[in-house]
């Protein structure tokens, strides 16, 4: 029940948000939900720690003669990816406050009812289930994208949905197809899906369907031309929410269904597939390198991020995939306090271009060692976050095959590369025209990105609890594959 | 069966109180009597009779699309006292015309005779006719009218000549006689006339459900009927056209595969490529719902494509979200027409502002045809899909997957205007019960998506 309950919340309070004409109310409401939906959840965490390993399962027949029923449930993938979710959603509504929004009841309903649909994402354990929660997801971003956005947002949000959209859609026929070939009678269970018979002709076609959709919704190269754009001009929330979260979906997306369904196909082709995110990875930092604008520039480094996990988590073994699951926390975790940090940036001085900012750091010490740490993170510092998971997953790859790691270690020298100069070109040296007024954070500003810099120490210093969720539901899908 | 005589004294009444001139017991006798129609034919529930020597059929599949059919008529009449409210004359005349339309839809989905079918189409047909080309003063009704008359006439003849064909290759109109004659005749080939009627008879069915090539007529005639009438072409007579070729395949061909399937195939592969790529460029929102609406017909003859005992379920749930959504679509634009005097999508622009209820219900029907879940049209699109991969046609999927991409770019348009574009201060004059009944409407879209059990294995 705990599992319905966290689904059911959020979607309760979005249509009730919705009504809410007092704006203030509105927003306060949605951040005490935000906060009550992180309580269910460390009440379901607790309950999978201490009383069992149970899933937490849920189910429901829900169109019993087509096979498909609310099954929802919660193992370690789940648990790691809601929790991500739990943490960031309070945090992107209450970084929000500093900003003034439009037809705020909207806006606010809007990224609950997101968050609704990323954790029926994450604990669906049936594959109709799955999809439909990915598409509801889908929503929310465009219109949040759409309305609230910046310059040339219709064409750029249209493109975004009709290019995730027809992705997905070649994944829904995938999905159906192999529900026919699941052992009868059919279902849409994972475990069904998972055990469904094709042969090596099938499996290729159902495997690209998948890596479509999970490609173009990370984004992996050469699939990634809708998301710099959109990153841009979403509002600072919405690009939080699509690079914070919902580029996690495709990851998840692998990891849960494609992988335990379409390995051999992997295996046939000797980690052809994994080329992609690794000319991701170099393509993407190199642009970082040369990129101007800040938002562009989280974009870009983005791609080469997910691209060191994508990678790592089609080199089918333990430990890769593990570092992949870790690493998808870190860095849902960071780019939300970049966007942050850039947002308030931008909030100072109207501008996200690198060249006309220089020495903000004199004026404002609080918010250039906060940037630093989360800077950091995103470097793979040992005992930050990155580390963790980006050293799993570089393990992992040398294990599958060394080339490949050494081209995937590339990212780290890369992103030391670019986002230290780009640090050193906004923050350091002497203030200019721009920058000269700028005042430093607030304590009301500095909340969010004080719970994010204790991510990242926790994640990086102790992640015991993480590797251990990472580990549970690793193993399941590495069972699978064996 | 009882249905039908209530609905054909229903219309006679309305003529009745037009010459009494009564107006305003017009539409409360109207939908009183729709509601008391709609619970004679739901008392059919599992009878499983047939009636005058298998002219009629009654079996559930035909109770639950004519309950849909009379449903649909319901809500269509729940607008119509808003869109006629400017007109002075008493509207006896048109009101009983729709429902004499309806009495031949109904037919069209209990016929067990081929001369019952025809009778049906006629009934339905020449009341569209005049439907079409009610709105007098207009030059676009009485172009309308006549494109609809001459092509829909002349199409009538193709479906006679194919019944004739049928009827003098197997010797009966009668669709059991028929399907024992094709038993008996599939090891050694059916014989050409046959096929010819065969044919000639899905083409004749074609034109009415708009299904390309045959499609031609749909645009321009939706365009210049008066849009309440438009909404009740675009649901009531395509879902009763569609049941009827269901009706004939499922009983003709019964456990009989490969005869028809290729041909059907390929119309609809046609349907859904050429409905989503032209509704792309059309400027306005009721030419674009007219090329919604056909490739809507393209999505539905998968379920004809790929037929199974799941079909009649499929097909129901999908004529449901459809219907729903297309008439919600119409109300709205039935307002904006009425204060912009056009739909261009122009029109549309910033109207969420001022019009949160309008617009979100629009939405709501725009993403719902896109088929997006969990909205009904999601759901029903799924049925459709499922069944159509379950029997291998699977290219046919991917060419529908392909037209669903692409209907993101017009369906959208709508949804963009409303909400993205610059506000002209539009208000939508809607009034309460208006905003009730389009809100009662998407409601309706959102709840059979989430519990799609309530309508889902009925039949």
């Amino acid at each position: 029940m705990l599992t319905l309950t966290l689904i059911l919340f959020p979607l309760l309070v979005a249509i009730g948000l919705f009504f809410i004409k007092n704006e203030r109310w509105a927003r306060n409401l949605a951040l005490a939900a935000a906060l009550i939906e992180s309580g269910i959840y460390i009440a379901a965490l607790y309950t999978y720690f201490n009383f069992c390993h149970c899933q937490l399962l849920f189910r429901f027949e829900w169109l019993a003669n087509y096979g498909i029923s609310l099954k929802f449930g919660m193992d370690g993938l789940s648990m790691l990816m809601t929790l991500l979710t739990n943490f960031l959603v309070p945090v992107v509504i209450y970084s929000s406050f500093t900003q003034k929004v439009e037809r705020a009841s909207s806006f606010y309903s809007l990224i609950i009812l997101m968050q609704a649909g990323l954790i029926g994402v994450f604990t669906a354990f049936d594959g109709i289930m799955f999809y439909i929660f990915w598409e509801l997801t889908l929503i929310p971003a465009y219109f949040i994208a759409a309305y609230w956005g910046g310059e040339n947002r219709i064409r750029i949000t249209l493109k975004f949905f009709a290019y995730t959209f027809s992705g997905s859609l070649l994944m829904l026929v995938a999905i159906i197809y192999l529900y026919f070939h699941t052992p009868l009678p059919h279902s849409f269970d994972h475990i069904w899906l998972y055990a469904s018979n094709l042969n090596p002709a099938e499996q290729v076609w159902v495997f690209l369907a998948f890596f479509l959709a999970f490609a173009i919704k990370i984004p992996i190269f050469p699939f990634h031309t809708w998301q710099p754009d959109t990153y841009v001009t979403a509002p600072y929330s919405g690009s939080m929410l699509l690079g914070g979260l919902m580029s996690k979906m495709g990851l998840f997306g692998m990891i849960r269904w494609m992988i335990p369904i379409t390995y051999p196909v992997l295996n046939r082709t000797d980690g052809f597939f994994i080329i992609f995110p690794l000319i991701g990875i170099v393509y993407a930092s190199l642009i970082a390198i040369r990129q101007d604008d800040l938002k562009r520039f989280v974009a870009y480094t983005s791609i080469a991020h997910l691209g060191l996990v994508a990678a790592g988590a089609m080199a089918l073994n333990a430990q890769a995939m593990q570092g992949a699951m870790i690493q998808m926390v870190s860095h849902g975790i960071n780019i939300v306090g970049l966007f942050i940090i850039i947002q308030y940036i931008e909030s100072r001085t109207k501008t996200t271009s690198i060249a006309e900012l220089q020495g903000i750091a004199l004026k404002a010490p609080r918010l250039a060692v906060l940037f630093m740490i989360i800077l950091l993170g995103s470097i793979a510092l040992p005992l930050t976050n990155g580390f963790v998971g980006e050293f799993l997953i570089l393990l992992g790859l040398f294990k599958y095959y060394w080339l490949y790691a050494a081209v995937a270690g590339l990212t780290v020298i890369f992103s030391a590369v670019y986002m230290l100069w780009m640090y050193q070109r906004v923050m350091l040296g002497n203030t200019n025209t721009v920058t000269e007024s700028f005042t430093d954070l607030s304590w009301k500003e500095m909340i969010p990105l004080i719970a994010i810099v204790i991510m990242i120490f926790w994640i990086g210093i102790a992640p015991g609890m993480f590797m251990h969720l990472a580990e549970n539901g690793v193993r399941q899908i590495i069972g699978v594959v064996r | 069966m009882n249905s039908i005589i209530s609905l054909s004294v229903l219309g006679v009444l309305v003529l009745f109180l037009g010459i009494l001139k009564k107006k305003t017991w017009l539409l409360p006798l109207i939908l009183v009597g729709l509601v008391a129609s709609l619970m004679m034919t739901l008392l059919h529930w599992n009878m499983n009779r047939s009636l005058f020597h298998n002219m009629l059929i009654i079996d559930n599949t035909g109770v639950a699309f004519s309950s849909v059919l009379i449903f649909s008529t319901f809500l269509i009449f729940l607008f119509a006292a808003r869109y006629y409210r400017k007109v002075i004359r008493p509207l006896d005349d048109i009101y009983a015309i729709m429902i004499f339309a309806l009495v031949g839809a109904v037919l069209m989905s209990y016929y067990g005779n081929l001369i019952m079918l025809f009778i049906g189409i006629e009934t339905l047909s020449i009341a569209l006719y005049v439907l079409a080309g009610s709105h007098k003063e207009a030059i676009t009704s009485n172009e309308a009218t006549l494109k609809y008359f001459l092509l829909g006439s002349f199409l009538s003849g193709f479906l006679l000549f194919g019944i004739a064909l049928l009827y003098g290759s197997s010797g009966s109109f009668d669709l059991y006689a028929i399907h024992s004659y094709v038993v008996d005749h599939i090891q050694q080939g059916l014989p050409p006339m046959f096929k010819a009627g065969l044919f000639l008879l899905i083409i004749g069915l074609a034109f009415k459900i708009a299904i390309a090539p045959f499609h031609f007529w749909a645009p321009d005639v939706y365009e210049g009927t008066p849009t309440l009438l438009t909404a009740f072409m675009a649901t009531v007579v395509k879902t009763a056209s569609v049941v009827a070729m269901y009706r004939f395949f499922s009983i003709t061909f019964f456990g009989i595969h490969g005869v028809w399937e290729m041909t059907i195939a390929i119309l609809a592969g046609i349907t859904i490529v050429i409905g989503n790529v032209t509704g792309l460029y059309q400027p306005n929102l009721k030419r674009m719902l007219a090329y919604s609406s056909i490739s809507h017909s393209g999505y539905m003859m998968l379920a004809m494509v790929a037929f199974s005992g799941r079909t009649a379920n499929a097909l129901l749930f999908y004529s449901v979200a459809y219907s729903i959504a297309t008439i919600t679509a119409f109300a709205i634009l039935i307002l904006v027409r009425e204060d912009k005097g056009n739909d261009y999508f122009g029109s549309f622009n910033g109207i969420a502002k001022k019009n949160r209820i309008e617009a979100f219900t629009l939405a709501v029907a725009m993403l719902s045809l896109t088929g997006i879940p969990p909205l009904a049209g999601f759901i029903g699109k799924y049925f459709l899909f499922a069944a159509a991969i379950e029997q291998g046609w699977l290219w046919l999927v991917i060419i529908a997957i392909a037209g669903s991409a692409v209907s993101v770019g017009y369906y959208f348009k709508p949804i963009i205007a409303m909400y993205f574009r610059e506000d002209q201060g539009t208000i939508l004059l809607s009034g309460k019960p208006y905003k009730a009944h389009i809100l009662f409407l998407t409601l309706l879209t959102i709840l059979l998506g989430f519990l799609p059990f309530l309508l889902s294995g009925l039949i």
